[in-house]
């Protein structure tokens, strides 16, 4: 956590160029992207962006068509020994047995991991009111994903993956879980990559953002550097106008008459000093929210 | 220390976590030498990143609001108070820059808005005796 971000060790997830068709659907497009080592990583995309494909292909449960999948330096589909052992992974669907007891589902994952923490794995059973004796199918959807999350979190892991973790569950569990994901990175040097289209809680919790978007990375950053460049900038002109001139690192805009207001990617003074060029007034200049960055990036 | 974190405002988390902490002491509710939250349990207790909480920490020290002991604990500085009413004063001025643009915009005088304010303040006074 003291460590100056991004750290200067060798990236955790290392991917370049991955290319993935399912039939003639393109779902990754010569995709790269490199997730340093400790904090939070969010990525974030619509429905069918690619993310869960991303995330198959960095667990080793998808082979790369083409391109190269490198985690902790290893490819996880050639070694899943090296590389699944240190993943702690918390899937959508949160697919666990349901036949099993919780007390059954703890013992059993313990098996895979040598580093599994018996006494961590028990205060979190009961941090998060996990019965023991009850059956994983009768588990609530909320308890479910607690469960799913124990053994996430149990062994330990160098690396957290969590793939939309908070979908359709109640706040209380997502702050569970957003409570988990700060944990484990507030312990030295360890990571997380999560997905998530719930863009305020990827606000809070994530370090660097990475937007994926019709199998592409859009743009990839850390989270001060995205909304520092990012204004909403309304300007007044001297008379109406039917298309207002352009301004540097516009994204989109939007107004009529005399009156408009610009998307744009660019620092503040910069910005003014662009619209004071082009002779309007700034007559307002606004932060702007990583949901409101994500729809003016995969918009335009 | 009550904090409060909206993401939809726009305003960076570090930047929220600064402004709360200043009012904070400004007003007295963080005394000197009051100790803050270490990192680690404010980021969890406010879920937010501990390198935000971090960041909002050092912003503080730099202002010389708080100081970091040798014992690793940040602390509220002793010349919080003096640095205190120009705290207030800061704070005041964004709240009366929003009104004047407010005013400018609905095209009230300055002058309507000084006596508007002294009318307040008179109402309130008189609610306030009467209580």
């Amino acid at each position: 956590m003291q460590e100056p971000f991004p750290s200067s060790a060798p990236p955790i997830v290392d991917i370049r160029r991955v290319t993935r068709q399912f039939g003639n659907k393109t779902a990754l497009d010569d995709l790269s992207l490199s997730v340093p080592r400790g904090g939070v990583f969010g990525l974030i995309g619509g429905n069918g962006a690619g993310k869960t494909t991303l995330i198959k292909h960095i667990l080793g449960m998808l082979k790369a068509q083409s391109g190269t999948v490198r985690v902790f330096g290893l490819d996880p589909v050639q070694n899943p020994v090296g590389t699944l052992g240190r993943i702690g992974y918390l899937s959508e669907d949160r697919d666990l047995p349901n036949w099993m007891r919780v007390g059954e589902l703890m013992r059993y994952t313990q098996a895979f991991f040598p580093n599994w923490d018996d006494a961590y794995s028990e205060e979190l059973r009961q941090a998060f009111d996990l019965d023991g004796q009850a059956r994983i199918k009768n588990l609530s959807r909320g308890q479910r994903a607690r469960a799913g999350l124990l053994i996430a979190l149990a062994h330990r892991p160098e690396l957290l993956v969590l793939d939309e973790p908070s979908s359709g569950l109640d706040p209380v569990v997502r702050r569970d879980i957003l409570g988990a994901i700060i944990r484990t990175i507030a312990d030295e040097g360890r990571t997380v990559l999560f997905s998530s289209h719930l863009l305020d809680e990827v606000e809070r919790v994530a370090d660097r953002v990475a937007i994926i978007h019709q199998g592409r990375i859009l743009l990839t950053a850390p989270m001060d550097e995205i909304k520092d460049t990012h204004r909403r900038i309304t300007l007044r002109f001297g008379q109406s106008l039917d298309n207002p001139p352009s301004l540097v690192g516009t994204l989109s805009f939007a107004g009529q008459g005399a009156e408009w207001t610009y998307i744009c990617s660019g620092e503040s003074s910069q910005l003014r000093r662009a619209a004071e060029a082009i002779g309007a007034t700034v007559v307002g200049d606004d932060a702007m929210t990583l949901d409101e960055i994500f729809v003016s990036r995969i918009s335009n | 220390m009550q904090i409060h974190i909206s993401p939809n405002d726009g305003v960076p988390i570090y930047q929220q976590i600064v402004n709360q902490i200043k009012y904070l002491v400004a007003s007295g509710r963080l005394a000197a030498g009051e100790e803050l939250p270490a990192i680690r349990v404010l980021a969890e207790r406010l879920i937010v990143n501990p390198n935000t909480v971090a960041r909002a920490y050092r912003e503080l020290e730099t202002a010389g609001i708080v100081e970091k002991r040798r014992t690793a604990g940040t602390y509220v500085s002793d010349q919080g108070s003096p640095l205190a009413r120009r705290e207030r004063l800061k704070i005041l001025t964004e709240r009366i820059d929003l009104l004047l643009a407010e005013a400018r915009h609905m095209d009230i005088a300055i002058e309507d808005v000084a006596k508007l304010v002294q009318q307040r303040h008179s109402t309130m006074q008189t609610i306030r005796n009467e209580e």
